[in-house]
């Protein structure tokens, strides 16, 4: 299957937010340990990435969920998993384990849900990357602004490692997504280019979504869009496209934007709107979903989906409404200055 | 409604902010100073860790216009990789560095490294060569693809640097072969350096290097178009070392040339590039033989080079006066006295020309018109530059009032005959009309002056209604006038609404012509939100005087008005689109919690220092001998359209010479008006016991009690940082401390008489420049008596030591905020401290019913001693502290609503 075919053809949709659904599950101290690391030394409930070794049917389930709402491509659950992220819980050797067992949860719950949906379009399983939770551009020591908390080496490390464990475990594209700091996902970008050197296969397609934090319209690292996409380019994206922090109504101008400068497919998951006061989306399905429809019929995205807040629901909504709206064009490029 | 994009192979960078390399970009800046081998400066700084000191090299290159910055660390004293990485890291800090590409130049590629893990920025590595095999080469490549840099190749192979154009040719296209084939490299990625070397080193098979490089650029060019071409041009000049003048003369030459070739961009010192228009004829020539190795046997051209050097070195920069251009025909004098801003000898050469011609309005459409057709162009292809344009358009006014007297004349005949043969009088049609007028409430009008200047020159008619101008008035006028296009402008907030209301009444009275906005407070987005709505019939916001050429030139276009306007108002519509849309972003606290989290001042452990008397003191007669030196030029230069830190705009590689011109003009003036006396400075300040609650300030004057309201944040902040209000630095009731609040006003009166004597001698020029010395001095005095009053008045800092750079900077203990601006935006508090001064009695400074200041170079504000005060900006407010606020100052809540309109949502 070859993905770009598909998108030739139509707009495809990317599945919701999975912290969300877990929420549901409403899980306790033990069902997030599970028999394996019973006796672990630091508490784990929130370690939602650890939930595809100790508690892998609740994520196919969710993954099955989003399949059935009509969702393209799903996300491997392995937002945090890396050996810099996993620190936070002690569980930095998991690192590898931890994104093929992600891999296999999303590659499972695809082929069950093809054998039950015969005939239905292809699925794909895109390794999510994260933006982890320490940054190389940004100094977390206001006194001394040349300080960094890690090295590029590190992220770059740390990555490698990811993407190894995502690609091990079946997944068919990666995803660096939620980009803050533009030279985080440079280094994510670095060592795919790199992982897919070393082992001579051939590249996955990379999938780019930054985050544009707020109406300043730049990344939290500082740059606009079209620097941030100057800066991520020489990855070759299969797409590129922006996700989380914004709702629908606040991204839409700088999908716009970004549709018009990308040469790759665009991509756009916004948040169910902006938090309230209590820090809950509310924003419904059909309000979402009418947003992007807009935006589809404006021709200025390839690939749609839901960030934080939304739900299977939501998506539904999403994919029946662009299922018809004909995908925006790849650019014509130029080889002429004049 | 959907077309397909195209994308042009143009090499793409970034740094927080992206730059396009386009055809039309002509030639890209690289900064050079941050650079160890080039710069001792620099090298001394980063071997002595003073990497602060360091960053503002940094800061000073792209402030004087560099789009790159170059890096380089290769010192054999310094760790390269620790300083590389130190240097990077500290760069992406300063978002006002960060904003440019990174061009990470070393010679050793563990260094280059080093840089790229730092940026998050698409970046140029420079550089990058074959000298130590394919190999390596290819290694290298693919490790900068992975960074996303482009590269810059050397010219360097095995064998050596190519120093002839077939080497540097061969060796670019074998590179270019090797980067697009075997590492997949976009041609548009690939930036050449052919190599410039040292040429008039006595050296004969050095003369033709810079031939060699320009010839190679061009072939480079032919043969790979896409690619760019880039160099280090001091090198050529290096035989001239100590001798700038020659050197900097070397440069324009070789660029000029190697430009046209396709020469794409270069590192330079971006302070200190000259004009090659502007090098003097015979040096100029004599370097042109010598770049282009022409006349050079036995170098030949090289000895004339190096005895015309001497001979320029000893006598330095004495500046003669060539008057050789007065042998020219009259046209051409006409000409070069309108370029050059030359009215010595505008009479004569306008006599002359009356004589010549058959009319005297041919002499203004025929020569005159040519000329400034000339100072048109230059000033669009950013030739010329303001100050130049005005001095220019002195010199037409003076010219045509000359003529004018003959052309009524002949008016006046012309009528007479008709009128005796009962033909009509066809004379009415003439130069499009444009309205001009500063709205009502505000005083401010240097820049709709310079708009005024500018567009005269392009030809327009202009009917300048001057200051203070009512609606009705503006209106009626452009109706009875039959004026083509209506230009307003405000310096004031409360301008703003004025524009709005403008706006609403030419619709309501179905005029036609479109709507000019501009004046410093004013903005593209207010004008999309606000202003456009009210109007249909087009409504364009005019960030500049020299914008307001082509805003005007399409408007009158009657084939283009249409297309401009549409995509105007589309701008627009997106803009206030986006707008709506951003503005619940954004989240707020009630006005009670925003109060709750009020600045903590601990004030039982602080006395504020009783001033050395309370009342007020009154400054008759400032000496401005005292205060020239507080004068803040940076301000001045923005008047005219210069952008750019003092005094580094002198050295500006593109303003510093005419930037350099209007500071001598500025301080010539600046003599004259002191020596004789023009205008005399008057201030007023006063301390009084104050206390705080809540927002309100009491002000105890002895005989009564005055209230003060303030504005608070209300915006939500983040944990521990407070909600501020200037409320904060005084002394709450509750604390039992006493505490005190200052006031101060300064005003520069005497001004009108001097600006009327320019005006009827047609001297735009000055006019324009005294309006501005005098806000200097205005700014200048505010800027002496806060000193003083630190320091003696109220002496809460008796120690201060400050410079007057760090005056400017507002490195000083306590603040000076103006009702009005950022942290207490509501304009009408002015009365209050007006009647707390008695300012319009003691030092005649009058407030119009906008609440502007009359003389306009005036200046108010109050003083808050306290060391945790500070300055700041409110944002916007919520409906329930308007509503609290009306209540507290007892005004009704719809007139509190139009006095803070702009920090509603």
């Amino acid at each position: 299957m070859d993905i770009r075919k598909e998108l030739e053809k139509r707009i495809l949709v990317i599945d919701g937010a999975m912290g969300t659904m877990i929420q549901r599950h409403q899980l306790t101290e033990e069902d997030y340990r599970g028999e394996r690391f019973k006796d672990w030394h630091s508490d784990v409930k929130g370690n939602n990435d650890l939930l595809c070794i100790t508690q892998p049917e609740i994520i196919k389930g969710i993954h099955k969920q989003y399949l059935a709402a009509g969702a393209d491509i799903i996300e491997t659950n392995t937002f945090s998993s890396t050996v810099i992220a996993m620190a936070d819980y002690d569980m930095q050797a998991l690192a590898y384990e931890l994104n093929v067992a992600a891999a296999k949860c999303a590659k499972d719950a695809v082929h069950e849900f093809m054998n039950e949906h015969p005939g239905s379009t292809a699925k794909f399983v895109a390794g999510a990357i994260g933006p982890l939770n320490k940054t190389l551009s940004l100094s977390p020591d206001v006194n001394n602004p040349g300080f960094r908390a890690v090295t590029f080496d590190e992220v770059v490390a740390a990555y490698y490692e990811q993407i190894r464990g995502l690609v091990d475990g079946g997944v068919d594209l990666l995803l660096i997504e939620t980009i803050f700091d533009t030279l985080n996902a440079k280094g994510a970008i670095f060592a795919a280019k790199k992982y897919f050197r070393d082992q001579k296969k051939t590249e996955l397609p990379i999938m780019i979504s930054g985050t544009i934090t707020d109406a300043s319209g730049r990344t939290l690292s500082g740059q606009t869009l079209e620097a941030f996409y100057t800066s991520v380019m020489h990855a070759n994206p299969l797409s590129v496209g922006l996700n989380c922090a914004l709702g629908a109504a606040e991204m839409r101008s700088h999908i716009e934007e970004l549709s018009q400068i990308a040469s790759c497919y665009t991509s756009a998951y916004p948040n169910a709107g902006l938090p309230n006061a209590m820090g809950e989306y509310d924003e419904q399905p059909h309000e979402t979903a009418h947003f992007i429809e807009e935006w589809a019929n404006q021709g200025f995205v390839n690939i749609v989906g839901g960030c934080c807040g939304t739900t299977p629901d939501h998506i539904k909504h999403i994919a029946d409404n662009v299922r018809k709206i004909t995908p925006r064009p790849l650019p014509v490029l130029e080889s002429e200055l004049v | 409604m959907r077309s397909t994009i195209n994308i042009k192979p143009y090499l793409r960078l970034s740094g927080l902010e992206p730059l396009v390399v386009r055809p039309e970009t002509n030639f890209v800046n690289v900064g050079e100073r941050t650079n160890v081998t080039g710069s001792k400066k620099f090298a001394r700084l980063i071997r002595d860790n003073q990497y602060e000191e360091a960053l503002s090299v940094a800061r000073q290159q792209v402030e004087s216009g560099a789009q790159v910055l170059d890096v380089n660390m290769d010192d054999a004293m310094l760790e390269g990789v620790t300083a590389m990485t130190t240097f990077m890291n500290l760069i992406q800090s300063e978002p006002d560095i960060a904003r440019i590409p990174i061009m990470i130049d070393s010679s050793k590629f563990e260094i280059i490294e080093a840089g790229l893990k730092c940026v998050q920025g698409r970046c140029i590595v420079n550089s990058i060569s074959m000298k130590e095999g394919e190999d390596k080469f290819i290694e290298q490549a693919f490790t900068c693809k992975a960074f996303g840099a482009a590269v810059i190749v050397m010219a360097f192979d095995e064998v050596g640097q190519a120093d002839t154009k077939q080497r540097k040719v061969e060796i670019c296209q074998r590179a270019y072969k090797i980067l697009t084939e075997k590492v997949g490299f976009d041609p548009q990625d690939i930036i050449f350096d052919p190599n410039i070397f040292a040429i008039a080193t006595g050296i004969e098979e050095h003369n033709n290097y810079a031939v060699d490089f320009i010839e190679a650029t061009k072939e480079i060019k032919r043969l790979m178009p896409l690619t760019k071409v880039s160099g280090g041009v001091s090198n050529v000049s290096f035989s001239f070392r100590g001798n700038d003048h020659v050197r900097e003369a070397i440069h324009a030459v070789f660029l000029y040339y190697a430009i046209k070739a396709g020469m794409d961009m270069g590192i330079v010192n971006a302070g200190q590039l000259v004009v090659y228009d502007e090098i003097e004829p015979t040096l100029r020539q004599l370097c042109e033989d010598v770049i282009l190795n022409r006349n050079n046997d036995n170098n030949e051209a090289t000895e004339k080079l190096i005895i015309h050097a001497e001979t320029v070195k000893a006598k330095g920069k004495v500046e003669v006066r060539d008057e050789a251009w007065r042998n020219d025909t009259v046209e051409k004098r006409l000409s070069h006295s309108l370029v050059n801003g030359i009215t010595d000898y505008i009479d004569v050469d306008t006599e002359e020309a009356r004589l010549k011609y058959a009319t005297p309005l041919e002499v203004i459409e025929g020569p005159l018109m040519d000329g400034m057709g000339i100072v048109g162009d230059l000033f669009g292809a950013g030739k010329m530059f303001l100050p130049q344009v005005v001095k220019s358009a002195r010199v037409m006014k003076k010219s045509v009032a000359i003529l004018t007297p003959y052309i009524e004349a002949e008016k006046e005949l012309r009528k007479q005959a008709h009128l005796a043969a009962g033909t009509t009088n066809s004379e009415a049609a003439g130069a499009a009309k444009i309205l001009l007028a500063t709205v009502k409430g505000d005083v401010h009008d240097i820049g709709k002056n310079i708009v005024g200047v500018v567009l005269g020159c392009n030809g327009y008619d202009i009917v300048d209604l001057g200051v203070m101008v009512p609606a009705d008035k503006i209106l009626e006028t452009a109706q009875k006038e039959n004026a083509d296009i209506i230009g307003l402008s405000g310096l004031i907030t409360p301008s703003l609404d004025e524009m709005v209301h403008i706006a609403k009444e030419m619709k309501r009275r179905g005029m036609t012509q479109p709507l000019l906005i501009g004046g410093a407070t004013t903005s593209r987005i207010h004008t999309a939100v606000k202003i456009a709505p009210q109007y249909d019939l087009g409504v364009v916001h005019v960030l500049d005087a020299s914008r307001s050429v082509t805003v005007a030139g399409s408007l009158l276009n009657r084939e283009q008005k249409p297309e401009f306007l549409s995509g105007i108002k589309e701008d627009y519509i997106k803009l206030k689109h986006g707008f709506d849309n951003k503005k619940t972003v954004k989240t707020y606290l009630s006005y009670k919690d925003a109060l709750q989290n009020k600045v903590k001042v601990d004030w039982n452990n602080h006395t504020t220092a009783t001033p050395s008397f309370t009342g007020t003191k009154v400054f008759e007669d400032f000496d401005l001998n005292i205060l020239r030196p507080y004068i803040d030029w940076k301000p001045f230069f923005i008047t005219w359209e210069m952008h750019g830190n003092f005094p580094e705009i002198l050295t500006d590689a593109v303003v510093g010479k005419e930037a350099t011109k209007l500071y001598n003009d500025a301080n010539a003036l600046l003599d004259k008006l002191i020596a004789e006396k023009w205008l005399t400075a008057k201030g007023i300040i006063g301390f009084w016991e104050a206390s705080s609650e809540g927002d309100d300030v009491e002000v105890t004057t002895g005989k009564e009690y005055v209230q003060l309201s303030f504005l608070r944040q209300q915006i939500k902040k983040a944990a521990d940082q407070p909600n501020l209000s200037l409320a904060d630095f005084i002394a709450p009731k509750a604390s039992g401390k006493k505490d005190f609040i200052g006031a101060f006003a300064v005003t520069l009166h005497g001004i009108e008489e001097h600006l009327k004597r320019f005006e009827t001698n047609l001297d735009d020029y000055n006019k324009i420049m005294l309006q501005a010395l005098a806000d200097r001095f205005a700014e200048a005095f505010a800027e002496a008596l806060h000193l003083r009053t630190r320091k003696d008045f109220w002496g809460y800092d008796k120690d201060e030591k400050l410079s007057n750079e760090e005056l400017i900077k507002e490195q000083y203990t306590g603040i000076r905020p103006a009702p009005g601006y950022p942290a207490c935006p509501d304009h009408t508090e002015k009365y209050k401290l007006f009647d707390l001064l008695n300012a319009t009695d003691t030092i005649g400074v009058q407030l119009t019913e906008s609440l502007a200041m009359y003389p306009a170079s005036s200046v108010c504000g109050w003083y808050f001693s306290n060391p945790k005060s500070q300055y700041f900006g409110i944002g916007k407010i919520q409906r329930d502290q308007l509503e609290n606020y009306a209540r507290r100052k007892n005004m009704p809540l719809d007139v509190a609503e139009k006095w803070l309109s702009p920090v509603l949502e």
